[in-house]
């Protein structure tokens, strides 16, 4: 295995800072915006942009859940291995809302039109958009783009990119791990 | 991730206690499913399902075929009274034509016990037990564990009496095992006639007085008493049944703690319980029967995710 550091630190910190200041623009004091992160790694990265949300507007309603996609999945019955559902948390109305759903890493975008179904079954929203904080271009099998992007890395398919969180990981980290040359 | 560690689910024997505690947690997420304003998911929709019913039933039938219809199944029904097994058609030849058409599961009830162990031994099609006779109905248990489990937070450590046709319940001995498993103590109250002798076996307490059963437990559950299967009489009137096994507002205040009502239903009201009991905040009947769909979801989803199409 060889593991190749994407972003840690005060880098990794100042991406999502930028994130968040590129939403306040489109979004201005998320009056009528909610987020929404994708279990099962989306939801730290929504939690966190939320919390930084939360210091920059200190006196606004930042609005975040949690997506499960499992039963919406195309490969379900296609796994040798079960799927287990994770838990969706979203306590607001998304009718008419924008909402901005988040994952850790877009990869062949299936996890996103999965994501688009089963926020469907939750009303339908104004509008919606997508931040993933690491962008694996060129290895898409659906056509699915990103409106706000962290990182972009070009990446092979036996390759992995692993997100760390502080809160849950102990540190902020973005790995590429790729497999030992014979 | 390690789904059921069964193919079929023919009864609650056949499970563990991780199985039961997986089926829990699936069926959280898909009550808070049936809670969304859209309350369905695609997951089943590759998946067709037959309900075969040699027997009469009609909430069980609705809960699978609605649990079947919330994950985007295609769906079959089949009443043997209005069938070539009328005509003298053996359940292997009915359900062999039903899985030439193409079917993956078989959710099945019927009158003889270990119906649906003779048909997983001899179809490719996933079975799930929907009642056999008096021998096990175990999507019931199920439902009536995760009822308790819902009101008390744990089903470990309470005390369940099952009140009534132990003899010739199903639902008893699914819910006996299933209790079990999952660490509450479990007694049965009723007739001497209507409790079978090896009982005791399956560690069970018995008592044939209702007050003291009922001083005893947490939650009462009221099975009905099944006519239909009464080949002599166990009792001597279902007046004297009722004064002495029915469970009335009367006897559930006087009571020094508040218990949980239970019922499979259907009920035969005034008999096992009276209305005022089967209506009153005590009775989580209505809840069982919102629970059975999450319940069936669950273990018609986890049995389907077994068997991959590719």
């Amino acid at each position: 295995m060889q593991n190749l550091t994407l972003l840690d630190g005060q880098k990794f910190q100042i991406t999502i800072q930028r994130l968040c200041r590129q939403l306040i623009e489109n979004h201005n004091d998320f009056s009528n915006t909610v987020l929404i992160g994708i279990q099962p790694r989306g939801i730290y990265l929504s939690r966190r942009v939320a919390e930084e949300l939360r210091k920059i507007l200190p006196d606004k309603k930042i609005l975040n859940g949690d997506l499960d996609i499992t039963f919406y999945r195309d490969d379900f019955r296609r796994r040798e291995s079960q799927l287990l559902p994770n838990q969706t948390k979203i306590d607001f109305i998304i009718e008419g809302k924008k909402v901005i759903m988040m994952d850790d890493v877009l990869w062949t975008g299936r996890t996103i039109r999965a994501a688009m179904d089963a926020l469907q079954a939750f009303g339908r929203p104004e509008k919606v958009e997508l931040l993933a904080l690491v962008d694996r271009r060129y290895s898409r099998h659906i056509p699915v783009s990103a409106d706000y992007v962290g990182i972009e890395v070009d990446s092979i398919a036996s390759q992995k990119v692993v997100v760390s969180w502080r809160d849950t990981d102990g540190e902020d980290k973005i790995v590429l791990v790729s497999e030992a040359a014979e | 991730m390690a789904g059921l560690s069964t193919r079929h689910l023919l009864g609650i024997k056949d499970l563990n206690r991780a199985d039961i505690e997986l089926i829990f947690e699936t069926a959280d997420t898909f009550k808070s499913v049936l809670n969304r304003p859209i309350k369905k998911v695609p997951s089943l929709r590759d998946v067709t399902i037959a309900n075969i019913f040699f027997e009469n039933s009609t909430r069980t039938r609705l809960s699978f075929e609605l649990a079947e219809k919330r994950l985007s199944a295609d769906v079959v029904n089949f009443a043997a009274s209005s069938s070539s097994v009328s005509k003298g058609e053996t359940l292997i030849d009915t359900v062999n034509n039903i899985l030439a058409m193409k079917v993956d599961m078989v959710v099945m009830r019927h009158p003889y016990a270990g119906a649906g162990i003779f048909l997983s031994k001899h179809v490719k099609a996933q079975i799930v037990n929907a009642g056999d006779g008096a021998h096990e109905h175990p999507t019931q248990a199920l439902l009536d564990a995760f009822s308790i489990r819902e009101k008390y937070g744990d089903v470990a450590g309470k005390k369940v009496v099952i009140v009534g046709d132990i003899l010739h319940s199903r639902v008893a001995l699914s819910n006996i095992l299933c209790l079990k498993q999952l660490g509450a103590e479990v007694m049965v109250c009723g007739p001497t006639t209507l409790i079978p002798k090896y009982i005791g076996s399956l560690g069970v307490k018995v008592e044939h007085n209702l007050r003291k059963a009922l001083n005893w437990c947490d939650v009462a559950n009221m099975l009905r008493i099944q006519l239909e299967r009464q080949d002599i009489k166990y009792f001597p009137s279902l007046r004297e049944y009722t004064m002495l096994f029915g469970l009335n507002k009367t006897i559930l205040d006087s009571l020094d703690k508040e218990i949980t009502v239970m019922h499979p239903g259907p009920i035969n009201r005034g008999v096992e319980i009276t209305s005022d009991v089967a209506d009153s905040k005590q009775s989580i009947i209505l809840d069982q029967v919102e629970n059975g769909v999450a319940v069936r979801m669950a273990v018609l989803y986890l049995l389907a995710g077994q068997t991959p199409t590719i």
